[in-house]
């Protein structure tokens, strides 16, 4: 072995408690990273695949433009018909035509403006998991006519249950009145006040034939089968649709530009207390590295008197603290590897969880995702920390005279 | 390359507010292959000449040659280069790296010159068995003898065939047994490789292992006589 880097670990080890808890730090840390980034990734996915699998779904075929102005006009021709053919696309999971429509929603009592949403009953339930959430009476079949399911909220609102009628009154597409009586069949509860203020779920048949969009629709709902296909499905989706027709394949982050903004706050946050971690982490290398060099001034005096130039001598120190690093981000990386695959293959809980996790339909534990990213960014991050922290030390040998280190004591 | 010429070498340091006067006005002249002793009470500036001669502090003023180069006025990268390529160095106090076997340490040098790993340990082993440590390579320098310590650092200055070795003090911390066995070395490398030496030292003993003794005061020559050394062993 070369007698500089045999140097390097055999000085490591010259205080082996001190080189222990150093490393120690560096190995919880990064354990705590690991974990705490898998949990993060983690529950960036449930949040997403929560959302997502409530409405939107993973992709959307759209006509142009009614993402940012929601037109009747803006169509999407024979919406059945390409949803079936996009089920036939190997990357997606599911399809289904949606069609949406402002509307006055009258009850005998009361009357509320809602967002009138057209489903495919028979597929609506494999892109969206809103159909779970019937909470009275049942969901729409595809043989319904007239039926309709309302948000929990909006049917207490209209003071309407399963068996009630209620009115509708809009414009058509045609710009004629639009106006037609469903019956209501279900309540959904979802837990989340905004959607069960607001939903108002019918047949897609009924819808067009009421708004007069005849085989039209405003959306086609994917979803695929994991998150990560969201790309490919993009361009396989462009590349089977309809020429000529202006249509255009919206990923959920256009959809749901909210979610992204959410994650990256999220991440910055909590990036700010790993920042934290780290500096307190590096501190300690700075403190250990210190020390080592403090104490062996006289014997790098020798090695300068020996002819080794002060830069070789900031270059040993540097691979001590790399091999320092390095045993902490192997160790930190395997424990942290280890406790994450662990929890997340059993799950945890934390008090309270279950109740929140009831009312927004996820799961009652959370499952950190190990991955390389969430493996290794944060061990990273600390070994460069680790890196930095040692310039100092290393700095202070470039100043170093031979003959005043040789009479230090 | 060993022929040392200092001319007028001053040096003074502060202690509080006393100016120390370390060398005042020092003009020498040592050959190649000349075994030389500076003597002289503590504080007389044997140290600080060894240190000045040798590239590990520089005077302030006056002009020191080593094989005809100037070293006074070398950047320090340069002084490191020429010490360690031209000067070896033993200590008073042995200075091994601690977490180093005996091999090790002597072969630490050869590793800082770039010689690759099988010459360093083929070249270790010889100078160590030159230097009656053989056997004794793998031992750190904890497990060794005071004596034996030195004699690894000898073993270590000489590795790299320096022209010079300076000497610091190399027998004050050995008993007088190790201090003679470590002397007859010194003097069996003078005779058979041809490298000088300057040994400062307060004691008579190594003084009279010297061709050329070399007394100091106050910073100053006030001596420098040739003398019938001392036959090795006696």
């Amino acid at each position: 072995m070369n007698v500089t880097w045999l140097l390097a670990w055999r000085n490591l080890w010259r205080h082996r408690r001190r080189t222990w808890l150093t490393v120690g730090a560096m190995v919880f840390c990064n354990v705590l990273l690991v974990f705490l980034i898998s949990l993060q990734l983690g529950s960036y996915q449930m949040m997403i695949d929560g959302t997502l699998s409530a409405f939107t779904g993973h992709i959307q075929i759209q006509h142009r433009g009614y993402l940012q102005d929601q037109r009747m006009r803006q169509s999407v021709p024979d919406a059945a018909l390409l949803a079936q053919r996009l089920r036939e696309v190997p990357v997606v999971d599911s399809a289904a035509a949606r069609a949406e429509a402002f509307a006055l929603a009258s009850s005998e009592e009361r009357s509320f403006g809602v967002l009138l949403t057209a489903v495919q009953p028979h597929y609506e339930p494999r892109v969206s998991t809103l159909p779970d959430m019937i909470s009275q009476g049942r969901y729409l079949r595809a043989s319904d006519a007239h039926e309709i399911v309302l948000g929990s909220l909006l049917a207490r609102n209209l003071k309407v249950g399963p068996g009630d009628e209620v009115t509708f009154l809009g414009s058509a597409r045609d710009g004629s009145f639009a106006a037609a009586v469903a019956t209501v069949v279900g309540i959904v509860h979802s837990g989340m006040d905004d959607v069960d203020r607001n939903l108002a779920q019918v047949p897609l048949g009924w819808f067009q034939r009421v708004f007069a969009m005849g085989d039209r629709g405003h959306a086609i709902v994917l979803r695929v089968h994991h998150l990560d296909q969201v790309d490919a499905a993009v361009a396989a989706l462009r590349a089977a649709l309809p020429a000529g027709e202006s249509l255009v394949v919206l990923d959920w982050e256009t959809l749901q530009p909210g979610l992204r903004q959410a994650i990256t706050s999220d991440m910055a946050s909590a990036w700010f207390m790993y920042a934290v971690l780290i500096v307190l982490v590096a501190f300690s290398v700075l403190n250990t590295q210190l020390m080592s060099v403090l104490e062996r001034t006289r014997e790098f005096g020798v090695m300068l008197a020996l002819g080794m130039r002060p830069s070789r001598l900031a270059r040993l120190v540097a691979m001590e603290t790399g091999l320092l690093g390095l045993l902490g981000l192997v160790l930190g990386i395997a424990l942290g590897a280890l406790l994450t695959a662990y929890l997340g293959h059993v799950g945890f809980t934390y008090p309270g969880m279950d109740d929140m996790a009831a009312r927004f339909h996820l799961p009652a534990r959370m499952y950190p995702r190990v991955s390389l990213l969430s493996l290794c960014w944060g061990p990273a991050t600390v070994f460069v920390g680790a890196m930095l922290a040692a310039l100092y030390p290393a700095l202070r040998l470039l100043r170093l005279r031979p003959v005043a280190a040789m009479r230090a004591a | 390359m060993s022929s040392i010429s200092c001319h007028n070498l001053c040096k003074t340091f502060r202690q509080g507010d006393e100016v120390i006067t370390a060398l005042d006005r020092v003009c020498l002249d040592i050959d190649e292959g000349e075994f030389v002793c500076l003597s002289g009470p503590s504080g007389s500036g044997k140290t600080t000449l060894l240190n000045a001669v040798g590239a590990l502090d520089s005077p302030d003023s006056g002009a020191i040659t080593v094989g005809g180069r100037r070293v006074d006025n070398l950047s320090r990268s340069a002084q490191a280069d020429m010490r360690l390529h031209h000067i070896g160095f033993v200590f008073q106090a042995f200075n091994l790296i601690p977490v180093l076997s005996a091999r090790e340490n002597v072969e630490f040098v050869m590793q800082v010159q770039g010689v690759p790993a099988a010459r360093r340990r083929q070249v270790a082993d010889q100078v160590l068995a030159e230097v009656g440590m053989a056997g004794l390579e793998r031992r750190r320098p904890a497990q060794l003898s005071g004596g034996q310590q030195q004699r690894v650092a000898v073993a270590r200055a000489i590795a790299s065939k320096p022209a010079l070795v300076l000497a610091d003090e190399p027998t004050a911390n050995l008993d007088s047994s190790s201090a003679a066995q470590l002397m007859d070395l010194f003097v069996t490398l003078n005779a058979e490789r041809g490298i000088t030496f300057v040994i400062s030292t307060h004691d008579a003993r190594v003084m009279a292992y010297a061709g050329r003794l070399i007394k100091m005061r106050d910073g100053m020559i006030v001596a420098d006589e040739p003398q019938q050394p001392r036959a090795m062993g006696a």
